[in-house]
């Protein structure tokens, strides 16, 4: 684990696996075990356990690959994952509640019913979603650690 | 409610937990969607489900839920139950179908863990 001398008081990447669904929630696993060791309270590492794990399922249903990076600051919680895969075409549309391009094998796993992104916003405090299809999406969360 | 009566309400098989029989179960929720789980199923809930694949054990173990029953004589794999014996996280498998396993329990004074998704909304 990496130590920060600046305003960084936590720094770790994480890495993600495309279609690896025997391993598929691992990251969130760690990056939930991490936040309660470090003493965030329930309700946030209840949110950013959610708001990972949705992000990481997106990261194996869509992509090739995928980076978590985790930061933990004096007062908030950043995760963004960073992914190589095909991209998302129209953000407004993907977050909006039931709009889905999944396959049913996806939907057959319990996914895919286009809750994912609107149940990352649910449970951050800011969301910003980038794109560019063909190539990835970024997803960046934040959730204020000081309300 | 305890697990050991929720396990005979339902007929149900231990596949995971044999040593929570005497937990105090409060509430539940059941869906087939585990994406409307993440959305709306309570910390320390028990979850009826027909999927059984390791993602229902991750969902469970986000979400801190109490246990999870396979309805419709759904049996889990074998990735799903070693996650959930590393996890500890209680499955049990019962061959009702998920409108009479909730039926029976709900007869028995097993109430969901909300009642509306609206309500849900509100309360955050």
């Amino acid at each position: 684990m990496q130590q920060k001398q600046d305003e960084s008081l936590l720094e770790q990447d994480f890495t993600v696996q495309g279609g690896d669904f025997i391993h598929a929630g691992e990251v969130s696993s760690r990056i939930k075990s991490i936040l309660k060791e470090v003493g965030m309270s329930h309700e946030i590492v209840r949110r950013a356990s959610i708001a990972t794990y949705e992000a990481e399922m997106n990261i194996v249903c869509y992509a090739k690959r995928g980076v978590f990076h985790l930061a933990i600051t004096p007062d908030r919680l950043t995760v963004i994952a960073e992914d190589e895969g095909q991209g998302i075409e129209n953000i407004a549309l993907a977050m909006q509640e039931g709009y889905s391009t999944s396959s049913s094998a996806i939907k057959e796993m319990g996914f895919g019913a286009g809750m994912g992104l609107p149940n990352i916003k649910r449970n951050t405090d800011e969301l910003l979603i980038s794109s560019v299809v063909g190539e990835g999406t970024r997803v960046a969360m934040v959730i204020f650690t000081q309300r | 409610m305890t697990f050991a009566e929720m396990k005979d309400i339902l007929n149900a098989e231990v596949v995971v937990g044999h040593d929570c029989m005497d937990v105090e179960i409060r509430d539940a929720f059941a869906a087939d969607l585990l994406s409307d789980v993440l959305a709306f199923a309570k910390e320390g809930t028990l979850l009826l489900t027909g999927i059984t694949n390791p993602q229902v054990v991750r969902t469970a173990e986000m979400l801190e839920l109490l246990g999870i029953v396979f309805v419709r004589g759904k049996k889990p794999d074998e990735d799903t139950i070693k996650l959930a014996q590393i996890k500890k996280v209680p499955l049990l498998c019962t061959h009702y179908i998920m409108f009479e396993a909730c039926g029976r329990l709900f007869r028995n004074g097993l109430v969901g863990c909300i009642e509306r998704v609206d309500d849900a909304a509100k309360t955050g």
